[in-house]
């Protein structure tokens, strides 16, 4: 049967060259992030969004046109998926009753349109919501950062924790950079997008670092050049194969998952890609830059059996 | 080498057959029904008879009437059977019952016997409003404050010390002396007397004052009394919405999360919440006889007709003795002397003083505690919608005065502890402890919400397909065994959400479908490994082995690393985050059973136990 073929590429040959791509990948995404921001979703600014169904097409200025009228002057319209289906905005004002807007916006739609008006969505989000929200987001990755950096100290060795941080980290980075050039919205769904990828990219980086511990235990002669591209060829059938499995379900719920998921497939698949990539050549070569060496990982006489399933 | 104790074996088909019955709920989907619950008490055995006859006598075809703990379940066949059902059945019980429209499970009982449920979905699922509110806790603490101010006053007034005026801002009382002697001897007095308080001696536009704080416990305890208070009263009045299954939970400190499934008209939704009650405790009349005046229509002088919950008219006097507002706690408990249940209220100072007042010459009169709410109705006026205000007013209780009664006094003569736990239920929850405000607005569209499921289910199930499909064309036999685990592992999360009664969202499926992606890895590892050992020359048996052997450090270090992400997600995140996490978290460990010890338990069962040539890997 059809199967990977033991490969011996000399990924670390070429590690300079990734870094050095890599670190313009990370700085033209916080460009990207500093100049043209992320397009949040309403979770994270407040406001209200309506979602309505017409049952026939109604034109948009007709619909902005009635929404200026009845005194929502910021209101945006905007057409989602068919042209009957009509997405309004209105950013959080801060005077009246905002939690209101949502049935006010809805009934001078049904007042005005030029059709039957079926409600699909009222979504309200008090601007200290939201705003608690991006604290509480940022907070929960930091903190999860720090948990995996205690965690693989711990277990493996504090240079390859560190790799392994900054390699999950250059996955979210740009991952956030592809949101910020593409300008899709960032909402709650793509967080969480986000925290899981960081669970997906640790997941590789740590089954490649786990053979470069054992390759620099097994094997007797070696520099560790040799060492972590070995371990690299040695798990690169695996990471392809995981990734594909990974990004065949994500291609399914891209496309047929409907609008709530579909940014949260679009940073996944994002994300599995870099995070593939990563784990390949930016964790194994961090690995190498902060001079892992054989000494540092050779077993401590007694703990070594207590992984046995 | 490659062979398995039984107790393993057993202890798989253990999990999978339990999973299996766990998970079985899902399957048999929902019954269209309509819920009847009592207002304040269980529902009667009789009232399942009463429902029978009314259906029957319109002719509207029902599954079954079912009793269940404090409600009444009518499943029917068809939700154009429910809808029929809805007006006669409010029409025949009165405003007494809670008439709600309910989606039933259809899980049959033997199954509910052993408490397994289906899922509880996500309004984004299902169809529904989910409100965010906050309780403004500054104005719990400034109520608290004004009281304690008058008090204070009168304290200080009746110690004859001289204090010259009294001020203060959001937390904190100020009160000002003349002499800094005053103020020492105002200082032990008052820390004597309020130990809730905490004083501070400061300096207030030059002159000696102290400043008045709650302590850090009374603070808490406000708060909390706020919280629970307000929970009460929406439970209340979502109650009138006749919403079954609402959810209504505390999240943080100071809000709270209200869902209402299957609610459209939200509009309506929020003025109920925002609905405002109140209480009055008024004398019974000794004028004239209640059924007279009210067949008359004839009131004697200074009196008003009023109505028990009952339904049986009671004649009270006009002037009010006193209202809710000066209610400032409601227990229920058991009176001393006759051991009978009753219920225990504190009034604030004022309301102690005109309670006094009223009940010095009335001695041995009964006293009624009249319940008020206003609530908005909607009419249709020439084909558009107008709301009013409707004011209902009822009498909850009436009780004679055994003595004159103060600031804390006991209301006796009820029928049950339930009815005194209801009453001082009431007697709190006639009102807010705290003004809130929707900070949070989500409605989902009955359309929109089967939509996602059936989107949401269709891209799980072809994500799964493929994934199935790749590994069995890739890994042949042991691709195969690998399936069997990825099935048996999506039966394991979906009975594990079952009995914890998780709720499943959209982005939850969306998590389970990549945890299914996500969990063959393991199986990948295994399996490359097993194939790296026959290249290398070991026989079949011995790089099973080695297989798993290996692999199992790997696995496990990969998945704590996971692990550790989605305890930390869900211990900082909030909404669908957490609702992520959970899924994440519950993945990860039954597919570690699963694909480690399931597809092992299987290949030594096929390759175990015999010599083996060549693997089909």
């Amino acid at each position: 049967m059809f199967q990977f073929k033991q490969t011996h590429i000399n990924f670390m040959s070429k590690r300079h060259l990734w870094m050095a791509m890599s670190v313009i990948l990370v700085i033209l995404s916080i460009v990207a992030l500093a100049t043209r921001g992320l397009n949040f979703g309403i979770d994270f600014t407040g406001g209200t969004v309506v979602e309505v169904h017409y049952d026939k097409v109604v034109p948009l200025s007709k619909v902005r046109e009635s929404l200026h009228a009845h005194g929502f002057k910021d209101a945006q319209a905007t057409n989602i998926g068919t042209a009957q289906d009509v997405m309004i905005r209105v950013a959080p004002k801060l005077h009246e009753d905002r939690s209101k807007i949502g049935d006010q916006v809805l009934s001078v739609l049904q007042a005005s349109a030029g059709g039957q008006v079926v409600l699909r969505k009222v979504e309200f989000v008090g601007p200290v919501v939201g705003k608690e929200l991006r604290q509480d987001g940022s907070l929960a990755l930091l903190y999860t950062m720090i948990a995996i950096l205690v965690y693989v100290a711990f277990r493996f060795e504090y240079r390859l924790a560190i790799g392994a941080v900054i390699a999950s980290m250059h996955d979210i980075i740009v991952t956030l950079g592809v949101f910020a050039i593409t300008q899709y919205e960032f909402n709650l769904t793509v967080l969480a997008a986000l925290l899981a990828l960081l669970g997906y990219s640790l997941n590789d980086t740590i089954v490649v670092y786990d053979r470069i511990r054992e390759n620099f235990r097994r094997m007797r002669k070696g520099s560790p050049v040799e060492v972590v591209n070995t371990a690299v060829n040695q798990t690169l059938s695996r990471t392809v194969m995981t990734s594909l499995t990974v990004v065949l379900v994500l291609l399914s719920l891209f496309f047929l998952g409907g609008s709530v998921i579909h940014n949260f497939s679009v940073a996944l698949l994002v994300g599995v890609v870099f995070g593939t990539y990563s784990s390949v050549y930016i964790a194994s070569s961090l690995a190498l830059l902060l001079g892992i060496s054989k000494a540092d990982l050779m077993p401590v006489k007694k703990g070594e059996v207590d992984d046995r399933p | 080498m490659n062979r398995y104790p039984l107790w393993k074996y057993l202890l798989i088909v253990a999990v999978i057959a339990v999973g299996l019955l766990y998970a079985l709920p899902n399957l048999y989907g929902e019954d269209p029904a309509i819920q009847i619950s009592h207002r304040d008490t269980p529902v009667s055995a009789a009232l399942g008879g009463e429902i029978g006859t009314v259906l029957d006598k319109d002719h509207i075809r029902y599954k079954r009437i079912e009793h269940e703990g404090d409600t009444y379940l009518v499943r029917f066949y068809d939700t154009e059977q429910q809808l029929k059902a809805i007006e006669p059945l409010k029409t025949a019980l009165g405003s007494r019952y809670v008439v709600a429209v309910n989606l039933a499970p259809a899980t049959p009982k033997w199954l509910r016997d052993l408490s397994a449920q289906p899922m509880y979905l996500g309004l984004d699922l299902r169809g529904g409003v989910h409100f965010l509110l906050q309780i403004d806790m500054g104005a719990a603490v400034e109520q608290v404050l004004d009281r304690d101010e008058t008090g204070m006053r009168r304290f200080l007034m009746a110690q004859q010390i001289r204090y010259t005026e009294v001020s203060r801002d959001k937390e904190a009382l100020y009160i000002r002396f003349p002499d800094a002697t005053q103020r020492d001897k105002a200082e032990t007095a008052l820390g004597t007397e309020y130990t809730d308080l905490t004083f501070s001696p400061v300096q207030r536009d030059g002159v000696p004052a102290l400043a008045v704080h709650m302590s850090a416990a009374a603070l808490a305890e406000t708060q909390r009394y706020a919280m629970e208070q307000n929970i009460t009263t929406l439970r209340n009045r979502v109650n009138e919405l006749g919403v079954s299954e609402p959810v209504i939970q505390q999240q943080g400190k100071d809000r709270i999360v209200v869902e209402l499934p299957g609610v459209q008209d939200t509009a309506r939704a929020k003025d109920i919440l925002g609905a405002t009650a109140g209480l009055e405790f008024r004398l019974v009349s000794q004028q004239g006889n209640a059924a007279n005046v009210e067949r008359t229509g004839n009131l004697p002088p200074n009196t008003r007709l009023f109505h028990e919950r009952n339904g049986s008219p009671i004649l009270l006097q006009r002037h009010v003795i006193l209202t809710g507002d000066y209610v400032v706690n409601a227990a229920s408990g058991f009176a001393q002397q006759s051991n009978s249940p009753a219920v225990f209220i504190t009034l604030n100072a004022e309301g102690a003083h005109l309670m006094s007042d009223a009940t010095r010459n009335n001695v041995g009169r009964m006293m009624a505690v009249v319940y008020i709410e206003s609530k908005p109705v909607t009419h249709m006026v020439a084909g558009k919608k107008v709301v009013s205000h409707q004011k209902s007013e009822e009498v909850i209780n009436v009780a004679r005065i055994q003595e004159q009664l103060g600031k804390r006094f006991q209301i006796t003569g009820l029928d049950s502890p339930q009815q005194a736990r209801n009453l001082s239920l009431l007697l709190r929850a006639g009102s807010l402890a705290a003004p809130m405000t929707i900070i949070e607005e989500r409605t989902v569209g009955p359309s929109l919400g089967k939509e996602n499921i059936q989107q949401g289910f269709n891209s799980a199930v072809i994500g799964f397909l493929l994934v199935v499909l790749f590994m069995a064309v890739y890994y042949r036999i042991f691709g195969l065994v690998a399936n069997l685990a990825l099935i048996a592992n999506v039966v394991l999360i979906v009975a594990v959400m079952s009995m914890i009664q998780a709720t499943l969202t959209l982005p939850g499926i969306a998590g389970i479908t990549l945890t299914v992606g996500m969990a063959v890895d393991a199986n990948v590892l295994i399996f490359e490994r097993i194939r790296e050992e026959l290249r290398n020359g070991n026989t079949p048996q011995a790089s099973i082995h080695a297989g798993y052997e290996r692999a199992f450090g790997t696995i496990a270090d990969s998945n704590i690393t996971t692990l550790i992400a989605a305890v930390m997600l869900f211990a900082f995140g909030s909404g669908p985050v957490k609702g992520f996490a959970v899924t994440l978290s519950i993945g990860i460990v039954t597919s570690m059973f699963t694909a480690i010890m399931g597809t092992r338990a299987v290949i030594n069962l096929v390759y175990g136990r015999r010599r083996v040539k060549s693997l089909a890997i």
